[in-house]
This record gives structure tokens, C-alpha cells and sequence, in this order.
């Protein structure tokens, strides 16, 4: 284990979507010009989700959607599954999680910001993931999909955030293949909202997801962020594995 | 490195996972529970186990044969005291309503050891069967002073903006070139 962040990992850290995307490779091609390439493929996937679905930028799809200008019709065929992601998501919150939004103005919006972020990691990894007897681990702003070439190698140790302290780690984990996605007020401030009551969700300090892939990691993280108190036990409904720091800094496995 | 705990652990997880789910409050009002222990009602051998059994099916073992009769049985291989054979068999529990939706759980069942647990159908409403017992538990860090940032890779953290990220612990990772 002394080993899993040895010498031999390559890393490449960019900035896009306003956050820091970090890529570690291990393995044959890690440095090499073809993992370049994946790279560079990754980023520019990353920057076309977010030409796409900001709504930050003002004549993105998913903004002019959200001011009636676009249908879904209109917009690529990206929004429509994004969309769809959001909707299954309020569903299964029991309507916690909701990617229509009042504004300051009590006006609904379209922010389907908590469903792109792991969805679009999920995307962007792919061609990294054809570096044949490469190791991957790709990050985007904290929430990351992990990936060894053999199934029997070491894994990557994945660090989980203290949300009190955010140079300070509570936990690791071993991923082989998979995902890991973590929410939490500790870097902008409380940033999820409990749709139902509109408050800020406070009960729980952050919650890390460990699975199959980035998509459906990051929704539960932050779904069960939002139900505060009654997210552990909506996570472990979902037979979820992860952590979560409560608001008083007590940490507890799910399982 | 330790197959065998590991997968006791699973086991034992997984079941934890499954109690709660089938004695959770079904309440469909829109509030919700505020209660998250205590209410583990013991339906986890009334309603999980009574379903349909099917000898063999999709487990690795063999041919044991069909045991429709065996359903009632499945509860024991549940906790583990079933001590009839070595055969080994697939017993699927009845569809559980829970808060949240749906829950089908199937075990693959060797003897009297639980070999596998497949998600027939969850929440997620998907549709796809969902395997688990592929990720490890998050180890808690008891010492902090020791383990801080030793060999690991990645960090994963509530959302970084540009600019938080500059004093975060992954920075350092990256700068260091670990």
C-alpha cells in the first residue's frame, strides 16, 4: 500500500467549469502521447458540457431553456438525458432534490447543476479509459471515477475531505473500479438546498458516496446531503456505501 | 487480503442494508420519517425469504434441484443456521414497498452461506440488476497526526471552486507530483 502514490503516477491538473480537474495515471501509457490525447479528449469533453449546460453563461442551452427562449426540443439531446437525470432524482429524494429552483425573484429555474458534474466526468473519462494497461483516476472538482487496469492490482487510495478542516482528511478508501463523490458546505459555503423547505441542508457536515460510476454517486451524495437527518438511512435504502460527517463532526460509515 | 473477512463483513452489511430496508416505514406522506432506528419490525425473514425459490438458477454450483417447497427455509440461510447441505440454490424475496420504492432482493444461497446478493430491483427504479459488495468501507482515520495525506491519491471533498482548491489538500498532491 506504501506504494499507491509512488513516483511513477503522472499528473495534469486544468481548470475548467470553474473547478480543478485533476488526472493521475499509472501504468504502460501513463506517459506517454497517447494519454495526451485522452487528456486532452477529457478536457474538451468537459468544456463542451460546459458551453452546454452553465448557467453561468448566458446563451448556454440550458439558460436560454430555462428563460423559455429553447425547447427541449431544441437543445442537443444531452439536455433531454440530463434533464431526465433531475427529474428521476426528485423522485427518488421524495422531492428534496429538484433541478427547478426559485430564484431570488420566486421565479422557477432550470438548474440542472447537480446532476452535470458527475454525469459529465462519467463522459469525459472515456477515452482516458482505453489507455490499454493504464490506471486512471480522473477528478473534477472533489468528485472522481477510479479505474485499474487489472482488476487483481493495487488500488487507488482515495482521501475523504475533513468538511471542518479541508486540509485535513477523516477517511480513505480503496477503489478499484468505481466512483467516489462527495457534498458538503465546506468550499462554497451551503450550496445545497432542501427543495421541499427551500433551507439550506445543515444536519450533515458532508456525505461521501462510493459506486458503479459518477452519475448516480454524486446525485445520492447530494440528495442525502439535502435530507439531512434522514439521509443516512435514505442511502442505506439505496444499499449505498459511504461516509458521512455529521454537522458536529462525528463520522459514520454507511453500509 | 483478507477474502474471508471481507466478505463476512459484506455479508453482514449487506444484511444490515436489507433489514432496514424491509423494516422502514412505508408511510407515503410527503414528510419525512424523522426516525431512522427502531423500527426494524423482523419482517426481514417474514417478507424477504417467502418468495419463489429456484434450485441451481443462475448460481455457479451446479444443479441442485428444484426445491420449490424450500422457500420457508430461505429465512435460515438468512441468518445462517440452515444446515441441510452443501446444495446450492437462488431464493428470491418478495417485492418490499419501502419509502422510497421498490426493493427486490435475491440471494445465491451455498448450504448455509449466503454466496452472493443481487438487487433485483431498487429505488432507482432502473430496472437493472445492481451487484454489490464491490466497494470497500471507507476506513476511518483514528490518528490523525499520522495519516494525513500519506499515500493517497486523490482526495474527494465537497465541490472545489478554483480558488479553494488553491489551499486544499489535493493542490499539495499535485504540486508534489506524488
Amino acid at each position: 500500500m506504501t506504494t499507491a502514490a509512488g513516483a511513477d503516477v503522472a499528473r495534469r491538473v486544468e481548470h475548467v467549469m470553474g473547478m480543478p480537474v485533476s488526472l493521475a495515471l499509472r501504468g504502460r501509457l501513463a506517459h506517454s502521447a497517447e494519454a495526451e490525447e485522452a487528456w486532452q479528449a477529457a478536457l474538451a469533453e468537459l468544456r463542451w458540457v460546459d458551453a452546454v449546460f452553465s448557467t453561468w453563461r448566458t446563451a448556454s442551452q440550458v439558460s436560454r431553456l430555462g428563460r423559455g427562449e429553447l425547447a427541449v426540443e431544441d437543445c442537443d439531446p444531452a439536455v433531454a438525458e440530463v434533464i431526465a437525470l433531475g427529474e428521476a432524482a426528485r423522485a427518488s429524494s421524495g422531492g428534496a432534490f429538484d433541478i427547478w429552483r426559485p430564484d431570488a425573484d420566486g421565479v422557477r429555474r432550470l438548474d440542472p447543476s447537480g446532476v452535470v458534474k458527475g454525469w459529465a466526468v462519467d463522459r469525459a473519462v472515456v477515452p482516458l479509459l482505453a489507455l490499454e494497461g493504464t490506471d486512471v483516476c480522473l477528478s473534477a472538482g472533489g468528485d472522481m471515477v477510479c479505474h485499474v487496469a487489472d482488476p487483481g492490482g493495487e488500488p487507488w487510495s482515495i482521501g475523504i475531505e475533513d468538511p471542518r478542516d479541508p486540509s485535513r482528511l477523516v477517511a480513505t478508501v480503496p477503489v478499484h473500479r468505481g466512483a467516489v463523490a462527495t457534498s458538503g458546505s465546506a468550499h462554497r459555503g451551503e450550496h445545497v438546498v432542501d427543495a421541499r423547505s427551500g433551507e439550506a441542508a445543515g444536519a450533515l457536515a458532508s456525505v461521501t458516496v462510493v459506486g458503479a460510476d459518477l452519475t448516480s454517486v454524486d446525485i445520492d451524495a447530494t440528495i442525502a446531503l439535502a435530507l439531512g437527518v434522514d439521509g443516512p438511512a435514505w442511502l442505506r435504502s439505496r444499499l449505498r456505501t459511504g461516509l458521512v460527517v455529521w454537522a458536529d463532526g462525528r463520522a459514520e460509515t454507511v453500509a | 487480503m483478507r477474502p474471508v473477512k471481507r466478505i463476512v463483513l459484506w455479508v453482514l452489511s449487506t444484511l444490515s442494508a436489507v433489514v432496514v430496508l424491509f423494516g422502514y416505514h412505508t408511510s407515503t406522506s410527503s414528510t419525512m420519517a424523522t426516525s431512522t432506528g427502531g423500527t426494524f419490525s423482523g419482517s426481514l425473514q417474514g417478507q424477504s425469504t417467502s418468495g419463489t425459490t429456484s434450485g441451481g438458477g443462475t448460481t455457479t454450483g451446479g444443479s441442485a434441484p428444484p426445491n420449490g417447497s424450500n422457500g420457508s427455509n430461505g429465512s435460515n440461510g438468512s441468518s445462517g443456521s440452515n444446515g441441510s447441505n452443501g446444495s446450492s440454490r437462488t431464493v428470491t424475496g418478495d417485492t418490499a414497498r419501502t419509502q422510497w420504492g421498490p426493493v427486490q432482493v435475491q440471494l445465491d444461497v451455498k448450504g448455509s452461506t449466503i454466496t452472493n446478493v443481487t438487487i433485483l430491483q431498487y429505488p432507482n427504479g432502473n430496472g437493472t440488476d445492481i451487484q454489490i459488495a464491490n466497494y470497500a468501507l471507507p476506513q476511518l482515520i483514528q490518528d490523525t497526526l499520522d495519516s494525513q495525506g500519506h499515500n493517497v491519491s486523490m482526495v474527494s471533498g465537497a465541490t472545489y471552486t478554483s480558488q479553494g482548491y488553491l489551499q486544499s489538500l489535493q493542490s499539495a498532491i499535485d504540486q508534489a507530483g506524488l
